[in-house]
């Protein structure tokens, strides 16, 4: 390759990314591209793996087979998901177990509604619908993203997310024509989910600073507001059909915007959860570190079988 | 902790007999018995193949980006290597 000056590069960069040309691993792209990719990719690839620890919570303890083969179809496509992810975060040159220690360190971050603890069945219910139907939303913008094989893990994602969204729809659906009782459950697991749900879409636009330069790469397509919006418009008609009250007494249809008002989120609990103190942040990260640690030797095992056999080949 | 990690593979997904393998991604894993497992959890979770290659990453050689203009350039000049290229007279049907 001939040099070519940083600014030149830049703008040939930027001029590719105008014309919806998909950038791809061995391509030349700025410094502060890659860095925020590998960043949000790989905190993304947490999300799914801290995200199978509140519901594998309640694999032995589904109510009939049914709900149990489901569930578990549903935690292993996260599993999956993670693993994308993390193969994509991969082709920028990151480590991957390094971006994982940073988890474990508490340096990475990832989304915080897994802070939040399933206490009730109706809870994995409500967890399908809200947190997979917030997700869905901010991850089929993410589809188009500039960056090739993020977008194309994207597809993938999605074609199997809308699974997790319907099962827990219907799950509630289950719940909410059932006893007094049950329908009594699914209503204490929105009003605790609701707000999480809302706050998965990232701070306030005029409180991301990152947020413009991630759109101007074509990194994202809709800011955080945008999305939070139209997950509210899409939810309501559906809380509704559920005989579900939203736990929020200023939500209504406004006529001349064509969406919901909602209140204001209470960014004090978000920031709260994201900095470690939420419910479960402690305990989340526990798990994740001591299933690495003490599955390290099956790692180590693995690797040694499959090097004497190699040897074995050779020799 | 161990700081060897197991190596990357590059998975291939025949969809349906008739089709090529195409590459779906990658995982890791510490052979290719292994490789293949994972790549059949990973990758095929639902119908997604009926046959899976998987190719240690390090053994896959790749063109460079930076080449793409001197390796493919001349073929897009080269017009008359496409049958629009050429006139037929009126009377010729099919060729
Ligand atoms: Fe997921
Ligand atoms: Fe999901």
């Amino acid at each position: 390759m001939k040099t070519m000056d940083l600014q030149e590069l830049e703008k040939r960069f930027q001029e590719k990314i105008d014309k919806e040309i998909k950038i791809e691993p061995n391509d030349w792209m700025p410094d502060e591209y890659r860095k925020t990719l590998i960043r949000q990719i790989s905190q993304h690839a947490h999300s799914e793996i801290v995200g199978m620890l509140p519901e594998g919570n309640w694999i032995t303890r589904a109510p009939n087979l049914r709900r149990k083969a489901v569930l578990l179809a549903k935690v292993q496509d996260e599993a999956g998901h993670g693993l994308y992810l993390y193969s994509s975060v991969e082709t920028l040159g990151a480590d991957r177990e390094a971006t994982i220690d940073d988890l474990h360190s508490g340096k990475a971050k990832y989304s915080s509604i897994f802070n939040y603890p399933a206490v009730t069945w109706a809870d994995i219910g409500t967890i399908g619908w809200l947190v997979d139907g917030a997700a869905i939303m901010n991850q089929v913008a993410l589809c188009r993203c500039s960056y090739g094989p993020y977008a194309r893990g994207m597809v993938k994602i999605c074609k199997e997310e809308s699974f997790h969204q319907r099962q827990g729809f219907e799950s509630l659906v289950t719940l909410c024509n059932g006893t007094p009782t049950q329908k009594a459950m699914a209503q204490d697991a929105m009003n605790r989910f609701w707000w999480p749900a809302l706050m998965m879409f990232g701070p306030s636009d005029d409180e991301s600073p990152n947020s413009a330069q991630s759109m101007k790469w074509k990194i994202k397509r809709f800011s955080n507001d945008e999305l939070r919006q139209s997950f509210v418009d899409a939810t309501v008609p559906q809380a509704e059909i559920l005989g579900l009250t939203i736990p929020d007494p200023n939500l209504k249809w406004n006529e001349e915007t064509g969406h919901y008002d909602f209140s204001p989120i209470n960014w004090d609990e978000f920031w709260q959860v994201v900095n470690g103190n939420g419910p479960c942040n402690k305990e989340r990260i526990e798990a994740r570190t001591k299933a690495k640690e003490e599955g390290m030797w099956v790692r180590e095992a693995a690797m040694a079988y499959a090097e004497k056999r190699a040897l074995k080949k050779t020799a | 902790m161990s700081n060897r990690e197991w190596p990357l593979w590059e998975v291939f997904i025949r969809s349906k007999q008739g089709l090529n393998h195409k590459h779906v991604g990658s995982l890791r894993a510490p052979d290719a018995t292994l490789a293949l497992a994972n790549a059949r959890d990973v990758y095929t979770r639902r119908s997604e193949g009926i046959s899976i290659w998987v190719i240690e990453s390090n053994n896959v050689h790749a063109s460079d980006p930076s080449d793409a203009d001197s390796l493919f350039e001349p073929s897009d000049t080269k017009v008359y290597r496409h049958p629009t290229f050429y006139e037929v007279p009126d009377g010729i049907k099919h060729m």
